[in-house]
């Protein structure tokens, strides 16, 4: 018992909460607690029961859940509608799949670029590392969508990259960069790489350096040391990483928007046409709530994985 | 000194025509301005059980570290089986090593731990791993072979660390605080378990330890360093008996030392004249002269303890005990002398019903001039 708890309003405080039936340790939970369910929870079943209505021109444009009947008695309207159509229609099983995609390959990207940057980091003397972790942080410092723009300025026809390469000689005419799926894989990457960098270079540099002595001592090359002891023990920050830049990246709207082209066919934007172009907003709700679902599955996987091998 | 003809196949180092097995010569190693290790030159011979002995920061590690390949020497050569090893980097040298923390891979089995080096070196999966177990076997940890390191305990770390380190038949073994953290029973079961296996395979062992018993009971030979350089290289009991500077004799074991110069050298006795004791009368060393200045340095058991004046003793002084310390097979005495010094001397406990000298007794101290060692520096 320290000062805290011994003082009289401490003592006073937790005899109310006690005759109330609240315990110290449920009280310290229930601000997260509260938190979540005021700003996660709710909205997530106000999503998921516009998600059974159906649209009408209206304010709001969807039906009301329960109604009353000519004859006075109470009916309940609800639907898995919505869900059957996003089935059906491909457009917006495309819209996963290649969502997903794009959010795979550039977390593959974004790990294969990371993760000598964090390796680098990990090794690096002290002043030098503090140096390099601030120059993987700066660029939060400005606004995410000044940035993008600065990589419309780079990729665009007459933009930076296109220039340098005419005056050189090495292009004919410019190169169509902007409106491709190569701007959207470039924008993702560079915007979730920090995100990619951070857990792996936290991990990297808990490694012990004799393990790496113990392996080349006994007879492993730097290669082989490299794939025998450092990435297998790094590997819960490879997935920490990976799982912070491909959640984020499946339902990216501002990158696609922006620097994509037409046929650049996401989730987000197709979410964000649903409620502001078709105010179709029971369809929207069911389009989020598939995504979410499609989100937490692997986070779900693994967190079990991990467990299982925290049991072990 | 003149051993038996025999226990010269044993004691190579005592035969100068005997090739030395791994040659350090002139080796330095600097870090920045920090000298870590200084002028070293160094004989290790095949089947030696060589242990480097000194406080931390003296520079045997750097020196393990650069047999191992980890640390390049500033200067210097380091042969190993008569091959230069200044271009050869760790993963090629004859050398295995035990790490002072073990560093077993956490994220395999003790089996594969102990495999690894085999896989690496191309041996097939099936031999490999049998000959892995092989290996537990030996240290008595088959039935753990499918735990993870974090599984077992500190000895069975330390066990399995040595087997990693050994079954790749390496010439030189290095071992880096091999039995650092293990508790005091263990550690001294161990350190048999250590000579044990190093006779078995016959390879040659080289460890670092800053524990002057761990080194006695080890070695075959020890070479004590300080501040980067070795200070004396010999074998335990040369090391205990004949240190050559009032560090090595303060540092292994505990030791009284006398200033004073040399008053009369004659062939067969000589006579040191200390402020502490006054005259003392030793045997002769070879290379000292008159009015040099040097230090007596006695072991504490060598002291006699009566409560009487021994007859005869060319050296004996009058003191009493002020504190006397029993720990069964031995007691420990601190003895204020007349003339105001304090003296240890220690008594082994061979009878159980003696009567020994207690606190506050007048007793007699004398030692036998051949008793002191007498050291120039």
């Amino acid at each position: 018992m320290n000062a805290l708890t011994r003082s009289a309003p401490w003592r006073g405080t937790a005899w109310v909460f006690g005759k109330l039936g609240f315990s110290g340790r449920s009280l310290v939970i229930a601000i997260p607690m509260l938190w979540l369910g005021v700003f996660f929870l709710a909205p997530f079943f106000v999503l998921g029961r516009i998600s059974l209505a159906e649209a009408i021109i209206a304010r709001p444009p969807f039906t009301p859940l329960f109604d009353r009947a000519p004859d006075g008695s109470l009916e309940i309207f609800a639907s898995l509608e919505n869900y059957r159509f996003l089935l059906e229609d491909a457009l917006y099983r495309n819209a996963y799949l290649s969502s997903i995609r794009v959010a795979l390959v550039s977390t593959i990207f974004a790990l294969l670029i990371g993760y000598p940057i964090a390796y680098y980091i990990a090794r690096a003397p002290e002043p030098k590392r503090s140096i390099l972790l601030l120059m993987v942080i700066l660029p939060f410092w400005t606004s995410f969508l000044l940035r993008v723009y600065a990589w419309m300025g780079f990729l665009r026809s007459n933009g930076v990259i296109n220039n340098m390469l005419l005056s050189m000689g090495v292009i004919d005419s410019p190169i169509q960069m902007m409106q491709t799926d190569f701007a959207v894989y470039i924008g993702i990457v560079y915007t979730y790489l920090p995100f990619m960098i951070l857990p792996l270079y936290a991990n990297l540099t808990k490694l012990d350096g004799a393990l790496l002595e113990a392996s080349s001592d006994l007879g492993a090359s730097p290669m082989v040391t490299f794939f025998t002891i450092t990435l297998p023990l790094s590997l819960p920050g490879i997935v920490a990483g990976s799982m912070l830049v491909f959640i984020p990246a499946i339902g990216e709207y501002v990158i696609p928007a922006l620097l994509g082209g037409p046929d650049t066919l996401m989730i987000g934007r197709v979410l964000w046409d649903e409620f502001f172009s078709s105010r179709d907003w029971p369809v929207a709700s069911a389009v989020a709530i598939v995504m979410l679902v499609l989100v937490v599955a692997p986070i779900m996987w693994l967190q079990s994985v991990q467990n299982r091998r925290g049991m072990d | 000194m003149d051993g038996p003809a025999i226990a010269a196949d044993t004691r190579p180092w005592r035969d100068p025509a005997a090739r030395p097995f791994i040659s350090v010569r002139d080796v330095v190693k600097t870090f920045g301005d920090f000298t870590a290790v200084c002028d070293v030159d160094l004989d290790i011979y095949k089947g030696e059980l060589f242990c480097l002995l000194g406080e931390s920061g003296c520079g045997k590690s750097t020196l393990l570290r650069m047999l191992a390949g980890f640390e390049v020497p500033t200067r210097g050569r380091i042969e190993i089986d008569d091959e230069d090893m200044a271009q050869v980097p760790p993963d090629r040298r004859p050398t295995n090593m035990m790490f002072q923390s073990y560093a077993l891979f956490p994220h395999m089995t003790v089996e594969k731990n102990v495999a690894y080096g085999l896989l690496r070196e191309g041996v097939k999966k099936p031999e490999a791993y049998a000959r892995a177990l092989d290996m537990l076997r030996m240290v008595k940890l088959e039935k753990q072979a499918r735990r993870k390191p974090d599984q077992l305990s500190g000895g069975q770390r330390q066990r399995v660390a040595l087997a990693r380190a050994l079954v790749k038949r390496p010439k030189l073994l290095l071992l880096d605080e091999p039995l650092g953290a293990l508790d005091k029973k263990l550690r001294e079961e161990t350190q048999f378990e250590l000579i044990r296996i190093q006779e078995t395979l016959g390879v040659t062992f080289i460890v670092v330890t800053h524990d002057q018993d761990e080194a006695m009971t080890l070695a075959t030979r020890i070479g004590v360093m300080k501040d980067g350089m070795i200070e004396q290289i010999g074998e335990p009991r040369e090391i205990y008996e004949t240190p050559n500077s009032r560090f090595v004799a303060d540092f292994i074991g505990t030791v009284n030392l006398f200033e004073g110069r040399v008053e009369a050298a004659a062939p067969d006795m000589m006579r040191i004249d200390t402020p502490d004791l006054g005259p003392v009368l030793v045997s002769p060393q070879v290379g000292l002269s008159r009015g040099q200045q040097v230090w007596a340095a006695l072991r504490p058991e060598r002291f006699w303890l009566t409560r009487e004046k021994p007859e005869n003793a060319p050296n004996a002084w009058h003191g009493h005990v002020e504190e006397m310390g029993y720990i069964g097979h031995m007691s420990h005495y601190r003895i204020r002398l007349d003339s105001g010094v304090l003296v240890r001397a220690s008594q082994s406990n061979r009878l159980r019903d003696e009567d020994p000298i207690s606190w506050d007794e007048k007793a007699w101290v004398s030692v036998n001039p051949a008793a002191f060692r007498v050291l120039t520096r």
